[in-house]
């Protein structure tokens, strides 16, 4: 996904006036060939995220369309209050792409680790969040969030699904059954999928979850909703009431486990495990929450 | 022509009779030379690209930004006296949005020098090189961390065409020893200290010729 990102935008560089990287030493020498052809618009402030932040807000002021790209923590925790005024309150857009997704790699333990990025963009307005499963789906998303205006994150990961899906905005119809609606969002559907299997369930697919597809979900016919997402369980929680907000429904909530904080490296799989996003927990709480 | 006595009719419009308020604030002059001698704005050229940009970082105690703003036609001085209201677009912290010819929304402290930055960058990546950026910030406001990362990272790229404005009037907690100005110094900004009531030698130091960026300390020491 990082590639297809580099690439789009590299590609975009050359094409659109408007748009500017600003990075903070994370992938910098990925736009190495930009920054040649581009020296004045593909800015690296080295290791300064409150100004990686306050300079895309400058840039945006002057008319730019700055395209801001750390780790996840560092590019949404560390420098929030600069998210919050810089960007928001200035009412200037930006895309921001993070790559480390909750726990990418977890050999490098908890600084590393952010998987509450989506729940805190959750306390502002107006954020556009895509989390893409595949590539393919970054290079469908990318392009309409360079050209727009507004203020859009882009969650990217290693992690990625066997195949990819239209990134519409909208949840796509994987799989119908007649048990309950199971919400998979971005790299977490292959899991989904082999969870459910055998299982009479239906499946959405979200690449996009801000703006919440209320009336997709709504549409699947079921008001026994498991939701899967990759990050803090439960962030979209209060999106599924929005969507049932005058009928009586039952939710589940699968995502990185809020009670406490995983001591323990190894692999993403691994922490799977830990958080009941493996194949054998969604399935264990599938089963038993859609009777 | 507007003079400091209307300047001051204006800002008692918001704080009432109160002269020592009048006479504490420390932004006033900077203002005051700033907007009527160096800065190439107007009301008609609040939106035009290649306008001068000045940017308040140190938004707390607005009065003398707001009273400026209206001496040079930007803002009907009848708005003056409703300011924070509900409906007023004038607040504590003045808000982009909200304030004609406010260029940032301030208030939190140490945000207004790395957006300056990105002004001047976008700026200079637009191939606009008349206009200018002016940033003013508080001798207090320095300790937050965020101005030294925008500090260096100017510095570092020869960010030419920012002037920061750094008003001394001794309200940081743990100083500053040595002076505010080797800190911008250090960092390959062209730095001076004025005193801060001084109208000519502010002007001096606002429009040098510098290479990189400027760094004006404007000294405020009441009796």
């Amino acid at each position: 996904m990082r590639e297809t990102f580099v690439d789009t935008v590299t590609t975009a560089l050359d094409h659109d006036p408007r748009i500017a990287v600003v990075t903070a030493d994370i992938s910098r020498d990925a736009f190495t060939p930009a920054r040649a052809r581009h020296p004045h618009r593909v800015l690296n402030v080295g290791i300064r995220e409150q100004a990686m932040v306050g300079v895309a807000g400058g840039l945006a002021l002057t008319g730019l369309r700055p395209v801001v790209h750390s780790y996840t923590p560092f590019l949404v925790e560390r420098p929030f209050e600069q998210i919050k005024l810089d960007l928001g309150h200035q009412d200037v857009g930006a895309v921001l792409v993070s790559i480390g997704a909750s726990y990418d790699d977890p050999v490098w333990g908890r600084t590393h680790q952010a998987p509450g990025d989506v729940a805190l963009l959750d306390t502002l307005p107006g954020w556009t969040v895509h989390v893409p499963g595949h590539p393919e789906e970054v290079a469908a998303l990318l392009p309409g969030a360079l050209a727009g205006e507004g203020r859009v994150y882009l969650r990217l990961s290693t992690r990625q699904n066997a195949t990819a899906h239209p990134a519409t905005g909208r949840f796509t119809l994987v799989r119908e059954g007649s048990r309950g609606t199971v919400v998979a969002v971005g790299p977490t559907l292959d899991n989904v999928l082999a969870a459910t299997e055998g299982q009479d369930v239906t499946v959405l697919y979200a690449s996009t979850i801000r703006p919440f597809d209320h009336r997709g979900l709504r549409a699947a016919g079921h008001t026994d909703v498991v939701l899967v997402e990759p990050y803090l369980a439960g962030t979209s929680a209060h999106e599924v009431a929005i969507a049932f907000d005058d009928v009586a429904h039952r939710l589940r909530a699968i995502g990185v486990r809020r009670d406490r904080e995983v001591r323990a490296y190894g692999t993403a799989e691994d922490h799977d495990v830990v958080h009941g996003l493996d194949v054998p927990g969604i399935a264990r709480t599938v089963r038993e929450f859609l009777r | 022509m507007t003079t400091t006595l209307d300047l001051a009719t204006l800002f008692r419009r918001m704080t009432g009779d109160e002269k020592h308020e009048w006479a504490a604030a420390s932004t006033l002059d900077i203002l005051w030379v700033l907007y009527d001698r160096v800065l190439n704005i107007s009301p008609d050229t609040v939106d035009h690209p290649d306008r001068d940009r000045f940017l308040l970082s140190k938004g707390h105690g607005p009065m003398a930004f707001y009273a400026v703003l209206a001496a040079k036609g930007f803002l009907d001085p009848a708005v003056l006296d409703g300011w924070t209201t509900f409906d007023s677009p004038l607040g504590q912290h003045p808000d982009r949005v909200l304030v004609p010819g406010a260029e940032i929304g301030s208030g939190s402290l140490g945000h207004g020098l790395g957006l300056g930055v990105g002004t001047a960058l976008g700026l200079r990546a637009q191939n606009r090189t008349a206009p200018r950026v002016f940033v003013l910030v508080g001798d207090g406001e320095l300790d937050e961390g965020s101005n030294h990362e925008a500090i260096a990272l100017a510095g570092r790229l020869d960010v030419a065409n920012l002037t920061a404005i750094a008003v001394d009037n001794g309200s940081a907690s743990h100083g500053w020893p040595g002076g505010i100005a080797r800190r911008f110094a250090v960092e390959g900004w062209h730095a001076t200290t004025v005193d801060g009531r001084d109208h000519d030698a502010l002007y001096t130091a606002l429009t040098a010729r510098h290479d990189g960026p400027n760094a004006v300390v404007a000294t405020i020491r009441e009796a």
